[in-house]
């Protein structure tokens, strides 16, 4: 039976949302105090998605010690206590969380152990992110 | 359409293990998790039903009768006690989260009146969870 599996990770991070392609006024104007120059920070929350077939034998989607290391390696090493401006995935982009979002769904893609439905993403309590893997299914919209 | 999610906890013990495997093998599959003396949690469990709405009550379940069947039919059997050594379905399959949430929708499936079973959702702690939509 196919089941899903959430697996929730934390980092800390700062940011400063902000374009060259803008002058400082339109900069201002459309990213309002997160274009502060000093930067300013969070704490992410990275939820991801898997799902498979559930193993006859181990009754799992996937090994969670893998997720967690896959993880561990390529999101929290990469992410935690930097300033994410300072990041080549963000040197010609902003570092909004749905740029973000879209970034750790690029890394998830080369998981192999199980299939990566969806990338949710809270920059704080109040505002969260999600990359799914095509269409959205109507079941994940809740 | 509605979509209703209510929420129960229980308490439970449980370990990972293949009889079939040595404890070496299981050691190397679920670590901490193959330790014969079990360990627990607290878990979250997550109803969801799809219906429509009664046009007279403004209800698409009772709660209150969706409340008393998760707690005959999964509350009763799995609060503080130990999975493996004393819930049924688990005498043939481990008690992951998602074989948990696999066990409980066959618990639930067809007995909430006026309502589809949509979603059961199983929280084994607040950053691990395991959904199952009665996908084959």
């Amino acid at each position: 039976m196919k089941a899903h599996l959430s697996r929730r990770y934390h980092f800390s991070a700062s940011h400063r949302l902000h374009t060259e392609a803008y002058d400082a006024a339109r900069n201002a104007a459309v990213f309002g105090k997160c274009n502060n120059p000093h930067g300013h920070g969070h704490n992410y929350t990275v939820q991801v998605t898997v799902s498979g077939q559930v193993d006859a034998t181990t009754g799992m989607v996937c090994d969670l010690a893998t997720l967690d290391a896959f993880a561990e390696a390529n999101i929290l090493k990469r992410f935690q206590l930097t300033n994410l401006n300072t990041l080549d995935c963000f040197s010609d982009k902003v570092s909004t969380t749905e740029n973000l979002t879209s970034e750790i769904y690029r890394i998830f893609q080369s998981f192999t152990k199980a299939h990566v439905e969806r990338i949710h993403v809270e920059e704080t309590s109040n505002n969260s992110f999600d990359f799914f893997d095509g269409l959205i299914p109507m079941h994940q919209t809740i | 359409m509605i979509f209703l999610t209510r929420k129960a906890e229980f308490s439970a013990a449980h370990f990972y293990w293949v009889d079939a495997w040595s404890q070496e093998e299981n050691e190397r599959v679920f670590g901490g998790c193959a330790n014969r003396n079990g360990h627990g949690h607290n878990y979250t469990l997550e109803v969801t039903v799809a219906g429509d709405v009664d046009p007279v009550s403004g209800f698409v379940v009772d709660l209150k009768e969706l409340k008393e069947i998760i707690e005959r039919e999964v509350i009763s059997v799995y609060d503080h006690r130990h999975l493996n050594l004393e819930v049924p379905e688990f005498k043939t399959s481990i008690p992951t989260t998602e074989n948990i949430a696999i066990a409980i929708w066959k618990r639930l499936n067809g007995k909430i009146p006026h309502a589809r079973l949509h979603r059961i959702r199983v929280y084994e702690m607040p950053d691990l969870f395991a959904d199952f939509y009665g996908e084959p």
